[in-house]
């Protein structure tokens, strides 16, 4: 991009708006100023929602209230918020650990679906005997779901690593390859019954829920946030540690901004490439194995309406930081959860995609001052 | 306003008065005055961050000034933008080309124009890139594509960009710094023939030499001021302008211990290796390094130098040969394990290979050591060392940044530079390779890094030092080999310029068969 504007000389004599932009770039890059722009961007977004629902003869500030109540509420529905941002958390920090070292793994979708398979795998197939304990049967579908989501990544990481085959490309192709797999089960080897369901897993697969503990606390009745969110906030904490306190997570921070650089300083940017990949497809795997083992308790088709695509998203808006997926995510779980309400398909979808699209264009702003300038002073 | 022309009757092509231009917390011109005459060559002297290019971006239509006139033929202008600029005949060569690589030398030169409008007819286009070629000296071939040209031959087709745009003013940011000596000869040709036939050249240089050489006038910048308005070379001497530049007076000699050199450190033989098109870029290169010597590698960029810097640090396979280091066999190990022996590398690239932009300066001082404590403690990485660390690196160097927090990317080219030395010196090589240690650097800088060169070398490291700067190698080597072609054409006894150019240019190879051994 250049700097100053391209256009000519401009006729004289006619009448014309007195100021103009300039864009400038930026030598100095103050302190908040990313988080700024972010929350303005949402703004801006949440604003150009509004005149689409105008448009279309709706009342926004109407349409916006109801969704904030829908989400947030009150405590129940603010539990169902966070049920949908448990899958989303997960999803983000796999896309976030990723993008940190620039590889675009959009696949989590995929690595949810083998996650979910994993985990149901050890159930269905006996592995774990019904009689098995709650903490050991979770960890067992933990560490499978973790495994199928690795394993699931570590095609495309080697692929790239080795082959230089892109990755965009392998990871979307697989999410397709993964659904349909998933399907396989569902509807054939696994089907309950002709349903595209398998049976429902024994009790001790199933995550804890608040609900359970109401008989000690009357008031968590019927709320239906699982240990999955648990899972999610200490993920978050792990993978910030990862990034930025370990000696790994420097390695992948450098391979991310210069992979000259990175290998210039002895970095081994193969292995590195299959490891992020494998631990980008183990979280999207712990989240499908806790959608599961949380929420429906069975393998079923259709478990996830893109949880990972939307973990694109969320790791943009959080900047790649991993502790701000967290709000992100209860954001977007509130904004699944209340469209639905409004309507199963359009509104929510339109504003998320709004505001990734504002958020991808405000980051000019952090590299480029935009001043506007009297035409007059241009002399 | 009126103005009495100067001594001369030369009418000025370009006058500039009180130009002030802020940026963000850097005043880069302060009350600056240019004037540029009709069919002259006017140099801009100053340091890094002196203001020259600040100043004639001003001129060129990048930027605006935030107070001052800029006067073209007694009428008082402003530009919007460059298009605006070179259609009032003044136009600007940066030191980045702008030019296409896959496009042929015609197709870059019509980019952008209104003419052709539709229909290419680009043959009848080639035969006028010819002509206007020939007419300044610039010799080109219209139908080469951009990617098979040298630098040099870049360059004329930027010149012939603008000329064939008309300009009148042809200003030129540091146009030497990729050239070879004899390809410096054919530019100060060019330019001669374009003042003769009355185009005036603003020729943006910190190199002392070529200003004195080319220059019919001489404006010195420094901080943004002007030290010295358009004086004449004859009327001054290199110690003067340098002492206008850098406000203080500049040695020019560095003194050099006599050589006490110890074992060999480094052992090249016959080494083979391929370029990033693997193409032959290095054939059968041997050549020694003892520890306490400094050995310089002279000759034309693109030569087949950073390739035998990448082999040595493992960057880049070895095709055939063998590589030593201590006596250890060291042939395509991986860059860790060079590293780990104790070699430093100075890239040539200190965006691209030597610094990762986005990264803290913290993070990127630490780029070599955060394996080894203090800095790794198990898995982990201390942060607080590293931060320690890197405080006392930024103020030993004198890295100048407002704290160790900032991206690398605000640093200037020579904070950079520092950024580099303070990490690879900090390790106390056994081997250094240093690439084009202080290109781009300013006087004051340039003395600074040769001196920490030198004292690794009396400290006892085995220094192989690549640069394109004759003078430098000159003044810093010990034992001076010439690359040609992927070659070494020969270790050069005596320290003859003309004769180490020659050879450069392949034009000659070493007088005896003495190949460096």
């Amino acid at each position: 991009m250049t700097t100053p504007p391209l256009d000519g000389p401009r006729p004289k004599g006619r009448l014309r708006w007195p100021f103009t932009l300039r864009i400038e770039t930026r030598l100095d890059s103050p302190r908040g100023l990313a988080t700024w722009v972010s929350i303005g961007a949402i703004g801006v977004a949440l604003l150009l929602g509004a005149l689409v629902l105008r448009l279309v003869g709706g009342d926004p500030w109407q349409a916006y209230g109801h969704i904030a109540r829908a989400a947030f509420g009150d405590l129940g529905v603010f539990s169902d918020t966070l049920v949908k941002a448990t899958p989303l958390i997960l999803v983000g920090l796999a896309c976030s650990v990723a993008f940190r070292m620039k590889l675009w793994n959009i696949g989590a979708e995929g690595q949810f679906y083998m996650g979910a398979l994993g985990a149901s795998v050890v159930i269905l197939s006996g592995l774990v005997p019904e009689s098995a304990s709650r903490p050991v049967t979770l960890t067992v579908m933990l560490l499978a779901g973790m495994l199928f989501g690795a394993l699931w990544g570590l095609i495309p990481g080697w692929l790239r690593a080795r082959l230089q085959v892109n990755e965009i490309i392998t990871t979307l192709m697989m999410n397709y390859i993964a659904i349909a797999f998933v399907n396989f089960f569902v509807f054939g080897v696994w089907s309950e019954g002709g349903f595209q369901m398998t049976a429902t897993f024994q009790r001790s697969a199933w995550f804890p829920r608040l609900s359970d503990f109401a008989d000690q606390w009357p008031g968590l009745r019927g709320l239906t946030t699982h240990f999955g969110l648990v899972l999610g906030v200490i993920a978050s904490a792990i993978v910030w540690f990862l990034l930025y306190r370990s000696r790994w997570g420097y390695e992948i921070r450098l391979v991310g901004d210069n992979p000259k650089a990175a290998e210039y300083a002895g970095v081994n940017i193969t292995r590195n490439t299959i490891l992020v990949m494998m631990v980008s497809g183990a979280l999207a795997g712990v989240a499908g194995m806790s959608e599961i083992s949380g929420v429906v308790h069975r393998l079923q088709t259709a478990i996830s309406p893109g949880y990972g695509f939307t973990g694109i998203i969320i790791a943009w808006l959080a900047k790649l930081n991993p502790i701000m997926v967290v709000p992100v995510s209860i954001l977007f779980g509130g904004l699944i959860l209340a469209g639905r309400e409004i309507q199963p398909a359009g509104v929510p979808r339109l504003i998320q995609g709004i505001i990734l699209f504002m958020l991808i264009a405000s980051e000019v702003l952090l590299r480029y001052r935009i001043r506007l300038v009297r035409v007059a002073a241009e002399g | 306003m009126e103005r009495i022309p100067p001594m001369t009757a030369v009418p000025l092509a370009v006058e500039m008065r009180g130009i002030v231009k802020r940026f963000p917390g850097v005043l880069a011109n302060d009350q600056a005055d240019f004037d540029l005459r009709r069919g002259e060559i006017h140099a801009l002297l100053g340091e890094n961050g002196a203001g020259k290019t600040t100043l004639m971006s001003m001129l060129a239509g990048l930027y605006k000034p935030d107070a001052g006139t800029i006067r073209l033929r007694d009428e008082t202008v402003s530009f919007r933008s460059p298009r605006d600029a070179i259609a009032r005949g003044l136009g600007m060569i940066h030191q980045h080309f702008t030019l296409i690589g896959p496009q042929t030398v015609t197709e870059n030169i019509l980019l952008g124009m209104d003419e052709p409008r539709f229909l290419l007819k680009l043959r009848d286009y080639d035969r006028s890139m010819a002509e206007l070629g020939e007419r300044f000296g610039l010799q080109i071939t219209p139908t080469a594509k951009i990617w098979q040209l040298s630098v040099g031959e870049q360059q004329r087709v930027e010149i012939l960009k603008m000329l064939y745009r008309g300009v009148n003013v042809l200003i030129m940011d540091e146009p030497t710094a990729v050239l070879a000596p004899q390809e410096v000869e054919e530019l100060f040709k060019t330019l001669r023939a374009m003042a003769g036939e009355g185009k005036s050249i603003v020729f943006i240089s910190h190199k002392l030499q070529e200003v004195m050489a080319i220059a019919d006038r001489v404006t010195v910048l420094r901080q943004g001021r002007v030290t010295a308005p358009g004086i004449l070379p004859a009327a001054t001497t290199k110690e003067d302008l340098a002492r206008l530049m850098v406000g203080r007076p500049v040695l020019f000699a560095v003194d050099r211990k006599p050589v006490h050199p110890g074992e060999v450190v480094l052992e090249l033989d016959r080494v083979c290796a391929d370029n990033d098109r693997g193409l032959p870029a290095l054939q059968r290169v041997s050549l020694t390094v003892r520890s306490g010597e400094i050995v310089g590698v002279a000759g034309v960029a693109g030569n087949g130098q950073r390739e035998m810097a990448d082999v040595i640090t493992g960057l880049r396979r070895c095709t055939e040969g063998r590589i030593r280091v201590h006596g250890e066999e060291v042939t395509n190990r991986p860059a860790l394990r060079m590293i780990q022996i104790g070699v430093s590398h100075i890239p040539e690239d200190r965006t691209h290979v030597g610094t990762a932009p986005n990264l803290s300066l913290t993070d990127n001082l630490i780029m070599k050591t955060y394996r080894e404590p203090p800095l790794a403690k198990g898995f982990t990485l201390d942060h607080k060392a590293a931060r320690r660390k890197s405080v006392s690196l930024k103020a030993e160097y004198a890295i100048q940044a407002p704290n160790v927090e900032v991206p690398t990317r605000q640093l200037s080219g020579g904070n950079l530079q520092r950024v580099i030395l303070a990490r690879e010196l900090s390790l106390k090589p056994r081997l250094l390779i240093a690439m084009q240690p202080t290109r781009g650097l300013d006087v004051g800088a340039i003395e600074g890094v040769q001196r920490l060169l030198l004292d690794q070398r009396d400290a006892g490291a085995a220094i192989l030092m690549v640069s394109e700067e004759l003078e430098e190698i000159l003044a810093l080597s010990d034992r001076i080999v010439v690359m040609y072609e992927g070659e070494i054409v020969g270790e050069v006894q005596e320290r003859d310029p003309a004769l180490i150019g020659m050879m450069m240019t392949g034009g000659k190879r070493a007088p005896s068969e003495g190949r460096a051994a």
